[in-house]
């Protein structure tokens, strides 16, 4: 990764977060000051879908032509995902603690988040269970790849048939949730691409970081044999 | 290649007495159960509970019957139907086989629930619709599920684990339908779902026709 994204990460979170507490809001009912949850709850949405899909993309690649470095990418982009969801969660519990009353509502989409973690963290039960460095690589390439279809129908349809009290629901949960006038975009676009670059950020040092491993696990067996 | 495949996958079956009735008794008990803990004797159940119940029994024996589809078999069986199979047909086998066998299992389980707790499905034709649809959806996901758990050191833990994320939207249509179905709802009240469902068979068993070879080749 080039130092001038990093940067420019960086640059853009320091944005969106100073702009996300002070700029002006829109005022909805109900919703008031919590509407600048959008600015931080959001963004882990779309880097969680972003870093999957980065995942998906490198089990498929391995299923195709395998070697050691695609698995580990893979991996790595399901381990940030996670964690990003993870966050997602949360940022979502403190915002539904204020608006709903509980954290927990068993709103559809809470529903449907709570178990594409399940996924990914069975996925990473698969991993933890299988010895054979090859077996492993292999079989959590598939797992990665057909569970993500199975949850396709989880987060994008069933909110869509269900009655949801998540905003933008009761018509399409897309993207012009809370009528985004310009002023909001102009925060929430730079949150969404910066968290984008730390995501990648963390991935590509995670990459690093499972190589070195890898090397010096080498080094050892040659200093045994 | 693949009729000869069921044909060879039902007369195992049929030689091992033991696990059909093995399945059957574990579906009896836990019917049994339902009907006990509910103390149903004296009380009803409302709809909701009924369809919730039944496929939560349908599932566990779902989930442990087509479990030892791959779990079960020894490794120099597997190794023998390697040298004489290609990968898809076995799994196109597996996937028809398991679905005819979750369909039997969930018109057992209707029968129990019938017995012992009580029969309120009014539209028949679309309640069968349903299982056949769901058993074929839980049976393409399983046997693939099956077959990577079948490598793993811990299979009947990672089984369950890795099932159950997968199987979550099937069953949560499921139950709605079913719902629809008792509270004797029209045809259209339950077209979306019923759509989704085969949506998903779709992609579930084209998914696992795709990937089961890689899991194959080890």
């Amino acid at each position: 990764m080039k130092t001038w994204i990093k940067i420019l990460g960086v640059l853009l979170l320091f944005y969106a977060h100073i702009a996300g507490l002070l700029m002006e809001v829109p005022r909805l009912n109900i919703v008031n000051e919590t509407i600048r949850a959008t600015y931080f709850h959001v963004p882990m949405w779309f880097g969680m879908v972003f870093l999957f899909l980065m995942s998906l993309y490198y089990s498929i690649l391995y299923l195709r032509k395998p070697s050691l470095e695609l698995d580990i990418k893979a991996e790595s982009f399901a381990h940030a995902g996670l964690a990003f969801g993870i966050l997602g969660i949360l940022t979502g519990m403190i915002w539904a603690n204020y608006t709903w009353g509980s954290p927990w509502h068993g709103d559809p989409k809470q529903n449907g988040a709570a178990i594409a973690t399940l996924v990914y963290l069975a996925y990473f039960v698969l991993r933890g269970s299988i010895d054979n460095m090859e077996q492993k690589a292999r079989l959590s390439a598939v797992y990665n790849i057909f569970a993500f279809a199975a949850m396709i129908p989880l987060i994008f349809i069933i909110p869509r048939l269900t009655d949801s009290l998540h905003p933008g629901n009761g018509g399409n949960p897309g993207f012009n949730m809370y009528d985004l006038d310009s002023r909001m975009r102009l925060v929430l676009y730079p949150a969404i691409m910066g968290w984008f670059i730390i995501g990648y950020w963390m991935v590509s040092l995670r990459i690093k970081l499972s190589k070195q491993l890898d090397i010096l696990l080498d080094l050892e067996d040659e200093k045994l044999k | 290649m693949i009729y000869r495949l069921i044909v060879k996958e039902f007369t195992l079956e049929l030689r091992r007495k033991s696990v059909i009735s093995g399945i059957a008794l574990y579906l009896i008990s836990l019917v049994f159960i339902c009907y006990l803990s509910f103390s149903l004797r004296l009380s009803v159940i409302s709809e909701a509970i009924w369809s919730a119940l039944f496929w939560l029994a349908i599932l566990f024996s779902v989930i442990n019957s087509v479990a030892k589809s791959f779990i079960g078999e020894k490794r120099g069986l597997s190794l023998y139907y390697y040298t004489i199979a290609s990968p898809k047909a076995i799994i196109i086998s597996k996937i028809i086989y398991n679905s005819l066998l979750c369909f039997i299992l969930s018109l057992l389980g209707y029968v129990l629930f019938q017995v012992f707790i009580s029969d309120p499905v009014q539209d028949t034709p679309l309640f069968f619709l349903t299982l056949i649809l769901t058993s074929t959806a839980f049976s393409s996901a399983l046997s693939l599920i099956s077959g990577i758990a079948s490598k793993t050191n811990h299979s009947n833990i990672l089984m369950a684990v890795l099932s159950f994320p997968i199987i979550i939207s099937i069953l949560l249509m499921a139950i709605k339908v079913t719902k629809n179905v008792l509270d004797g709802l029209d045809w259209s009240a339950s077209y979306d779902e019923l759509l989704n469902l085969m949506a998903i068979n779709c992609i579930l068993s084209g998914l696992a026709y795709l990937l089961f070879p890689y899991i194959w080749r080890s």
